[in-house]
């Protein structure tokens, strides 16, 4: 055990120096070695997760049937006896899962990089970067508080900037990793204030005693209330703020779809398998707070989850730009997950909702990374985002073909595909929990098939367009971390995270519910037709079916206006009703007031200067005349 | 018969004040030297002549004047040496004229 922590603390260093090394070396390394140094030191850090993961797993984790959560920290800021900030590292089940999940899809992308962004300008940069967001996530999973999550969060929020932002000099990747950067940091801040308002009311941020329930925080709550509602209720609804800008959830997601601008397999990385879960993992950590002391909010998460992925499922029918259509279908999977939470209760079976989030986000993040990076293939093969300038690539790309078929697959959960398994689960904790929010999900696993196939069909079948240096793909790089991840897809789904990663510890078996999973797959499988029917050759079906439902097609397209909201708000109601005011009052009142005084102490100085003129004469004559009347001032 | 203490004050105060007249009017450096020796000599009376008829069991009058003499000396010296300077690098010793330092 103390081994694994020595392990752990590897994991983390590893990637932060090779950031230094590449960052600091920059230029002056080859683009090659840069590379190799990232995947070597990834390699090495994957390594050590999946011992970790399988020691934890299988050899001390357990104590009495229990998973426990093992902990090591060093006190940082001391405030109160018991309310420090701590720096260390935890392990329990879920942050090792993520330990591997993020190492594993930060290997692949990291292998896949070299032949995506062979010959850019600034690769060197791209790889610093990644090591860091690597970094940054790993500290972030294994953080033993919430304060030091939250530091790890915002480092998590500055490398996907860096990443969103790496293009610079296209306007339209600086613009959006700056919407990125502004909508996470604003959600942020309620996460911020979430957290102190919870240090001050429970005396701790330490996650051991958060989640303990016997512990103090859960035997005597704080009475006070703020607007009809308890200061925990605030706390972990804005704690859940946090969450919700970094998951994208409802109505915070306005930055996930622009963050497409990134490169490719920066988007798999971050913005499919691992900072956007981020979130979800926060709750999942949080969840004996959310369930015990404010299921008022754990319900809210769950209703603002359903409304999201159905939001997202519908709005993924309409783009166009696919990289677009699969940052939708993140934002609805992880909506997904969010519901599993929301639904999930805390003890024994019951807990499946948290088991059965646990297990989407595993599996989710192995077959979104695939479908990224096989999404970065055709883009980089046809040097176009657009679905309309694709079509019949699956005889140019057969490897890509494949590797994607089987993620799309998974996602509309088909058996035996690891898709099917986890969100069945969901459905399952969903029908157990609220009969609504199921129908929702269920609705929504049939726009899934639907849209993941749609954009199937337009890349790899319909009409073939003309291709300029399309080459036949052969195993390299590129295509290696495909296959691996097509591997992933198909067994993570086998997996027995029932007895593994549970809300209290204790394991459970998992059966699959017939009564759930069989109209689960037959409305994967109506979506799939659906798509098939519109799409597989060029037919007018899609067009009239536009047409037929214009207004709502018209309003999915435009994300249903949500832009345009913001940017209403922001322009029209603070920027002109409230800043404006303020920034005069800013520049006339406390600027004004602090130029006055500069101005008038110019004004004296230059008084005050004449008398310095370094004429010793001058000098001398004051200085006796001022000896004389002191005197005849003295004598009389 | 003595001569009385109050002559050697006047005398003094006389050499004191036609000694800042001279350093405040003067424009020329060296003869604001010679005004500054004319104050310091004054006062090298003033110390002897105190000394002289109000402490004649001490000397410590008579000593200070001697350092003030010397100090006098070094003053001028190196007070000398800076004019020449002066007049070297701007064919000038009015200190109307010398402003460079000011700025």
């Amino acid at each position: 055990m103390e081994q694994s922590m020595f392990i752990a603390l590897f994991i983390l260093i590893i990637p932060v120096l090779n950031f230094l090394f590449i960052g600091l070396m920059d230029d002056k390394l080859k683009p090659k070695t840069a590379g190799l140094l990232g995947i070597l030191g990834l390699t090495v850090v994957a390594a050590l997760s999946y011992f970790t993961a399988f020691d934890y797993f299988f050899n001390y984790g357990k104590v009495d049937g229990m998973y426990q959560s093992f902990y090591e920290a060093f006190s940082w800021m001391k405030f109160t006896e018991t309310l420090s900030i701590d720096l260390g590292i935890l392990l329990d089940p879920i942050s090792v899962m993520m330990l591997v999940v993020i190492s594993t899809v930060s290997l692949c992308v990291h292998i896949y990089s070299m032949g995506y962004m062979h010959g850019e300008k600034g690769f060197q940069r791209y790889y610093a970067f990644l090591s860091l967001f690597t970094f940054s996530m790993l500290g972030l999973v294994v953080a033993t508080n919430i304060f030091q999550m939250y530091i790890f969060w915002e480092l998590v929020g500055v490398s996907s900037y860096l990443l969103i932002g790496f293009y610079y000099e296209k306007p339209s990747a600086i613009l959006a990793s700056k919407k990125a950067f502004i909508v996470t940091r604003f959600a942020d801040l309620g996460f911020l204030i979430g957290i102190l308002i919870l240090g001050y009311y429970t005396g701790t941020f330490d996650f051991k005693v958060l989640t303990d329930t016997n512990s103090s925080v859960f035997t005597s709550t704080p009475a006070a209330t703020f607007m009809g509602a308890s200061v925990l209720t605030w706390a972990t609804a804005l704690i859940f703020m946090g969450g919700a800008g970094k998951s994208a959830m409802l109505p915070l997601h306005i930055w996930l779809p622009d963050a497409m601008e990134g490169p490719t397999p920066v988007s798999a990385l971050i913005h499919a398998a691992t900072m956007v879960v981020a979130g979800v993992y926060l709750v999942a950590r949080m969840f004996p707070v959310y369930f015990i002391l404010t299921p008022e909010v754990l319900t809210g998460i769950a209703y603002i989850g359903a409304a999201t992925s159905l939001y997202a499922a519908i709005v993924a029918c309409t783009q166009t730009d696919i990289k677009r259509v699969l940052a939708f279908s993140t934002i609805s999977q992880i909506a997904y997950m969010m519901v599993a939470l929301g639904v999930s209760k805390f003890e024994g079976h019951d807990g499946l909702g948290y088991m059965a989030s646990m297990f989407h986000l595993f599996t989710h993040a192995f077959f979104k990374a695939l479908l990224f990076l096989g999404a970065g293939a055709v883009i980089h093969a046809v040097h176009s985002n657009e679905m309309s300038e694709m079509g019949g690539l699956r005889k140019y790309l057969p490897i890509t073909h494949i590797t994607f078929l089987i993620a799309c697959l998974s996602i509309a959960g088909i058996p035996p595909f690891s898709g099917f398994f986890s969100k069945d689960e969901i459905l399952v904790a969903a029908w157990e929990g609220d009969k609504i929010i199921f129908f929702c999900q269920y609705f929504v696993a049939g726009l899934t098939a639907f849209y993941m196939f749609r954009l199937y069909f337009n890349i790899f079948w319909g009409e073939e367009k003309q291709y300029e240096h399309i080459h036949k793909e052969h195993a390299d790089c590129m295509t290696i971390p495909l296959l691996f991840l097509a591997l992933l897809t198909v067994v993570t789904g086998f997996i027995p995270f029932g007895q593994l990663v549970t809300a209290d510890g204790f394991g459970f078996d998992l059966h699959t519910v017939f009564e759930i999973a069989i109209p689960s797959v037959l409305i994967g499988v109506v979506g799939i037709l659906v798509a098939w029917i519109m799409y597989k050759k060029p037919t007018q079906i899609p067009d009239k079916v536009a047409t037929s439902v214009k207004p709502l097609y018209v309003a999915a397209k435009r994300k249903f206006y949500f832009d345009e909201l913001y940017m209403f708000i922001t322009k029209k109601i603070i920027f002109r009703r409230i800043s404006t005011p303020i920034a005069w009052f800013d520049r006339r009142c406390v600027d004004g007031f602090m130029d006055f005084q500069a101005w008038w102490s110019n004004k004296v100085s230059v008084k005050i200067k004449g008398f310095q003129s370094g004429d010793v004469q001058l000098y001398v004559a004051i200085f006796i005349v001022a000896i004389l009347v002191i005197s005849a001032i003295i004598c009389l | 018969m003595e001569i009385p203490m109050q002559c050697y004050l006047i005398v003094a105060l006389v050499m004191f004040f036609s000694g800042v007249y001279g350093f405040i009017t003067r424009r020329n450096l060296l003869a604001m030297l010679m005004s500054l020796e004319l104050i310091l000599n004054a006062v090298n009376v003033f110390f002897v002549v105190f000394n002289r008829f109000l402490f004649p069991e001490h000397l410590e009058g008579m000593f200070f004047s001697l350092f003030v003499i010397g100090v006098a000396a070094a003053e001028t010296a190196l007070a000398i040496a800076i004019i020449i300077n002066v007049f070297r690098s701007s064919k000038n010793i009015d200190n109307e004229e010398i402003k460079e330092l000011k700025y």
